[in-house]
């Protein structure tokens, strides 16, 4: 009896009713309100950071110094010390990490294959990725500043830390997208594994490679936990980057942040646009380089 | 492709036997520099371990089990780091409380409710909150976050005074600065990557299991909770483990919003402190014991955050294979 009803009833292709539909609902509501939750305290943030930086953001804010004591006024002086700092520190920390980065990559992708060293090497450094900036301070301390002192340098090989496995994570992926036609093209020419790599693989992954390599520069730019024990914090210029020690934009904000006094609460946040800015430039063109020159995308 | 034709045709010939010639001096060298860089990753963790325990070794074996208690008072040599663990622990625990069911809400927004088209401008904005640095986070938490959140505190603790449960963990507040904002801020610093890789996991769930579910006459929550959760929660969990990595390792925004106070209270709105932070505010200014005391904390804390790594990695790594494999 059944059997004849389903024959004769057409089947129902309308969204499910009742309680079924009102959770989907729900669920649906709860996913997009997830999203708006996460909006909130970034324009928080952001707007915050904007709102009390421009008003201290000047020509003389940026290039003058020194950098003078917590009370005085933000008008006096100048945050050039600290700008000039995170410029070297982290050009400096870039020029070590991002070839040694892309060169891991490369024995990654291009030598190790599936043998168990590049799988091992590949698993460590995307567990190097989840060490804490801190110990990586605590690293460079204990195995350069206790011999050498405090310097740019210093910070810089704990930014490069930071930086190497992210590089040779984003490197990996790009190395990956390159097709073996052409590797095998290169090979049949007659040329060498290395003309292979320098001049055929990695030209053709260099957008991807100079985007993630970007992402990890803005990363480091903004970190400080690294700073704190490899370049101290002073308040005048320090042109060498190879000795003595010196200053930078986040670890002025850190120094800045628990004071009392306006002065120094308002060049907290003028640095403080100053990074944001820093750092989004950075992620902007990477985007821009990855739209532009990226020839195998996923 | 133009770059093929760079290629000089004429460098490795010379011989009569070309496939049997020993390889050119330079492309030997550049496998082993090559090598040498991937080799640079675990030389520096390990390096990481055996130096940083060397300077912390006169903590280790002045206190022994001591490390473990609750008593941090430099001015009379007593190092107990329990405090610090505890309060690393409640911090990153009130972190992925809040970030873990907004990201898993995102991602699943991102793969299975909005087109393609809107997918890319949600992930660039959510990634923004990664890209804001730890420090800004701090100064706009101490200075803007944590007085507002008081009042909140104010009036949350006034509503829960004399309940049982409640009152212990949501008491009236002493200032803005406590374990729950440090939590809060940690949350909104894990979420992009949590997102992201949970992102990751559930794309990879096969069309053909949602079709299927959908056929079945599924809606869209149900196709979500009978074919996508059993597929992706092994990497979701992984993904999980990474975010309290990530939450246990953060310093700066932590150590400016936690309040700096060690003590071990079950009260969430009460000042507290923890490893990183305590690193990163008196390392400056400590010697001897002190500082080794400190570099220890480190050494515990490189620990702990590398075995959730290695097991994080793990399951999403096993995750990812079981995916291909199938």
């Amino acid at each position: 009896m059944t059997a004849v009803t389903a024959e004769t009833q057409q089947p129902d292709l309308q969204e499910a009713k009742g309680w079924r539909r009102t959770k989907n609902r729900i669920m649906t509501t709860l996913m997009i309100i997830s999203f708006v939750v996460v909006l909130i305290p970034l324009a928080f943030v952001l707007f915050t950071v904007i709102a009390k930086g421009a008003s201290v953001i000047s020509w003389q804010f940026l290039t003058g110094q020194p950098i003078p004591p917590i009370t005085l006024p933000a008008n006096v002086g100048g945050m050039w010390p600290a700008v000039l700092g995170t410029i070297e520190i982290t050009a400096l920390a870039t020029v070590i990490a991002v070839p040694l980065g892309i060169l891991g990559a490369v024995y990654l992708n291009e030598y190790g294959g599936r043998n168990w060293l590049a799988a091992l090497i590949s698993f460590m450094s995307d567990v190097m990725t989840g060490v804490p900036s801190i110990v990586m301070g605590l690293f460079i301390f204990s195995i350069w500043v206790l011999h050498f002192g405090f310097s740019g340098l210093a910070g810089a090989f704990a930014l490069g830390c930071l930086m190497l496995p992210i590089v040779i994570r984003s490197s990996y992926e790009m190395l990956r997208l390159v097709p073996n036609s052409l590797r095998e093209g290169s090979y049949a020419l007659g040329a060498t594994k290395a003309r292979v790599t320098v001049t055929v693989v990695l030209p053709a992954a260099i957008g991807g490679i100079v985007s993630g390599a970007l992402l990890a520069v803005a990363r480091a730019a903004g970190e400080t936990a690294p700073l704190l024990f490899t370049i101290l914090t002073v308040t005048t210029a320090n042109p060498n980057v190879f000795s003595g020690a010196t200053t930078s934009l986040p670890s002025q904000i850190f120094a800045n942040a628990n004071q009392p006094y306006t002065g120094a609460q308002d060049r907290g946040w003028g640095s403080a646009l100053t990074l944001v800015a820093i750092c989004f430039i950075l992620m902007i063109v990477a985007r821009l380089v990855t739209a532009r020159f990226a020839r195998y995308s996923r | 492709v133009s770059t093929i034709t760079q290629v000089d045709p004429a460098a490795p010939a010379g011989s009569t036997h070309p496939l049997q010639q020993r390889r050119p001096l330079g492309d030997r060298t550049f496998a082993i520099i090559a090598l040498a860089s991937g080799l640079l990753v675990l030389v520096i963790l390990v390096l990481i371990a055996v130096t940083t325990s060397q300077q912390a070794s006169s903590w280790f074996s002045a206190e022994g089990w001591k490390i473990f208690t609750n008593n941090w008072n430099p001015a009379a040599n007593q190092f107990g780091a329990l405090s610090f663990i505890y309060g690393t622990a409640i911090t990153s625990l009130i972190a992925i409380i809040m970030a873990v069911p907004v990201s898993i809400g995102i991602a699943l927004l991102l793969t299975e409710v909005v087109p393609y088209r809107w997918s890319r401008p949600i992930v660039y904005v959510v990634d923004l909150l990664a890209v804001v640095p730890s420090v800004v986070w701090g100064l706009w938490g101490i200075l803007v976050f944590a007085p507002w959140l008081n009042h909140i505190y104010a009036h949350i603790g006034s509503a829960v005074t004399g309940i049982p449960v409640l009152g212990n963990l949501f008491g009236p507040p002493t200032s803005g600065a406590s374990f729950f904002t440090a939590g809060i801020i940690l949350a909104f610093m894990i979420t992009p990557i949590v997102t992201s890789l949970s992102r990751e996991v559930i794309a990879t769930v096969p069309a053909i299991d949602k079709e299927g579910a959908y056929a079945l006459g599924a809606t869209r929550w149900e196709m979500i909770t009978g074919a996508v959760w059993p597929h992706s929660q092994g990497g979701v969990v992984g993904a999980v483990l990474l975010g309290l990595g990530r939450a246990m390792g953060e310093t700066i925004a932590v150590a400016l919003v936690i309040g700096s106070s060690p003590t071990i209270t079950s009260h969430l709105f009460a000042p507290g402190y923890n490893m990183a932070a305590v690193i990163a505010n008196q390392f400056g200014e400590a010697s001897g014991t002190f500082r080794a005391a400190l570099m220890g904390i480190g050494v515990l804390l490189f620990v702990f955050t590398i075995i959730i790594n290695v097991i994080a990695r793990g399951i999403v790594e096993r995750s990812a294979r079981r995916k291909r494999g199938a």
